[in-house]
């Protein structure tokens, strides 16, 4: 195929690279989004095997990495979403890196000059050392996501002043490489290694609680290790789908911080949002609470005109999602008007929560967003709180709270609130939570699931 | 005069252009499909697929070949695992028409 020809295939595919995210505007047109995705990548891959050699050895590879794409599609659990997402991001980094060196030994095979310009010098540089740090980084995400690792933030003395040594170096060792007249195998290697420590030692000061703003964060690097790659190979459509990717997860990362009302830098500088949660932070009085049964909380919210659940990352790690759509269900049919309120930071990743509840077969018409329901709260008859905290404490409207600020699912305007929750333990930002001690809110104790399973029943 | 212009420069205008399709683009992405877009964005981040083909696929066999079938492989699982799983998820997104519940 003449150069000019591939050039087009290449456009038409980032083409339908930009209609596949348009479609994600909607559930309705988000799977022929998704086609479309497809498409552009079989045009683009067919396209580059027409200027490429060694067919066998790269169908092969392609098979086997294939096979082993789709098993691990059809596996993952929905709860694991977010360790997948890493996983797949550490693929990219890589690939980046492996990409690069290939490049630094053999120009040639991508049409580039034997002594590698200046340009393509800078490009490669970039796109390695993004590709080796989006690799360690999303390592890290995954062991901590999956729990291999603790997800409590690693911190030590000095750790900035490493880190931005490190830094330094890196970009040290980078120029060496640029301005050597032949190929400096030890300033790129040197350079290389940096990027991979460094890569390590900026994910591990981050806490599990802030997980979601990280993932979306190394989704945006591996889509900026993809641009760079495309930059050192002149090639217009890697830097499209990686621009793509890149701002997709940028605007995500700035979105997850704006929900948790935390700064962008805040949360890469680390050091915040240990799992677990701490103690509560106690103010001396002894606050009381009212508690009741699964039975009585079936009971209000059969006689209630509307009911919104807001269900919490608690409510997965029970697996208590099919129990909660019997339960929508079994109101529905008594003629109550159920909803669910989603706050976006609900599960371990942006939209996670969404999935979860879809996965359990609750139409989707039913789960609204925030900004879509916070101003039917105060006209809802009953809000079943289910293993969420932080997100419905109504701190975050008092000055001087640390949590200040932070958008929150208004549950405290309804007439009356059930708290399901195992104990009155505080959330992941350490704070007691005021709704909990309302004269209108009724605390269910227990696991989110058998709780959910007596309501039902009681039904 | 455009004949003179350094490639970098015309990439870098690509490169700019994109990102402001993406950021138009992903803001219209509603929140409810936020996972699916980033398991998308995860398989076209593997388009990356098609440099790991180039430095497997020069006419001249040497170590380099190998380490792009590895990222051949690496990116493949991307871009399979990054697609499907995206379907099985839009698959969840039904309205509730199919069993009247």
């Amino acid at each position: 195929m003449s150069a000019n020809l591939v050039a087009i295939a290449y456009l038409i595919a980032s083409v339908f690279f930009i209609l596949a995210l348009k479609g994600l505007s909607s559930p309705l047109t988000a799977r022929r989004g998704n086609l479309f995705g497809m498409v552009g990548m079989a045009i683009a891959v067919v396209t580059t095997l027409t200027v490429t050699r060694n067919w066998a050895l790269i169908l092969a590879c392609i098979a086997l990495g294939g096979a082993v794409g789709a098993m691990v599609a059809r596996r993952v659990q929905m709860t694991a979403m977010p360790e997948l997402v890493a996983f797949m991001h550490s693929l990219v980094g890589l690939a980046a890196v492996f990409i690069a060196i290939a490049a630094v030994n053999n120009p040639a095979s991508f049409g580039l000059p034997a002594i590698l310009p200046m340009g393509s010098k800078l490009e490669l540089f970039l796109g390695t050392f993004i590709g080796a740090m989006t690799w360690s980084g999303s390592v890290i995400a995954f062991l901590k996501l999956s729990g291999r690792m603790s997800g409590a933030p690693i911190t030590f003395g000095g750790q900035h002043m490493v880190n931005l040594i490190l830094a330094i170096a890196m970009v040290g060792f980078g120029l060496w490489f640029f301005f050597s007249e032949t190929t400096n195998w030890t300033a790129f290697a040197a350079m290389t290694s940096i990027a991979f420590v460094l890569g390590f030692l900026i994910i591990i000061p981050i806490g599990g609680a802030d997980m979601p703003v990280v993932i979306s964060m190394l989704n945006s690097y591996s889509g900026w290790a993809a641009a760079g790659i495309g930059f050192s190979l002149g090639n217009p459509m890697l830097i499209i789908a990686g621009s793509l990717v890149g701002s997709s997860g940028a605007i995500l990362s700035y979105i997850m911080c704006k929900a948790m009302n935390r700064p962008f830098l805040s949360v890469i500088l680390g050091g915040f949002g240990s799992e677990g949660g701490t103690a509560a932070v106690s103010d001396g009085t002894q606050k009381t609470h009212r508690s009741g049964s699964a039975d009585d909380a079936a009971f209000l919210m059969g006689n209630a005109d509307s009911v919104i659940i807001v269900p919490g990352y608690g409510l997965a790690v029970a697996r208590a999602q099919h129990s909660v759509k019997e339960l929508a269900e079994k109101l529905h049919e008594k003629g109550v008007n159920v909803r669910f309120a989603i706050h976006p930071v609900a599960g371990r990743m942006p939209g996670h929560m969404n999935v979860l509840l879809a996965e359990a077969e609750i139409p989707y018409e039913q789960v609204l967003e925030m900004e879509e329901i916070n101003s039917d709260f105060a006209n809802t008859d009953v809000v079943l709180v289910l293993g969420a905290n932080d997100v419905v404490n109504p701190a975050a409207n008092v000055p001087g709270s640390p949590i200040y600020g932070m958008p929150i699912l208004d549950a405290h305007k309804a007439r009356t609130v059930m708290v399901v929750k195992r104990s009155m333990a505080a959330g992941y930002a350490g704070l007691d939570n005021d709704l909990f001690y309302m004269d209108k809110t009724m605390m269910v104790f227990g696991d989110a699931k058998k709780v959910v399973e007596d309501m039902v029943k009681a039904l | 005069m455009i004949g003179d212009v350094d490639p970098t420069i015309i990439n870098l205008t690509v490169f700019v252009l994109a990102v402001f399709v993406g950021y138009h683009v992903v803001w219209n992405v509603t929140p409810a499909l936020h996972t699916p877009l980033m398991s998308v964005t995860n398989a076209i981040s593997g388009i990356i697929l098609v440099g790991a083909m180039l430095a497997a696929g020069p006419a001249e066999t040497d170590w380099g070949v190998w380490l792009g079938a590895v990222a051949v492989t690496l990116a493949a699982i991307n871009v399979f695992g990054g697609f499907l799983v995206t379907q099985r998820m839009l698959e969840m997104f039904r309205k509730k028409d199919k069993k009247g519940s």
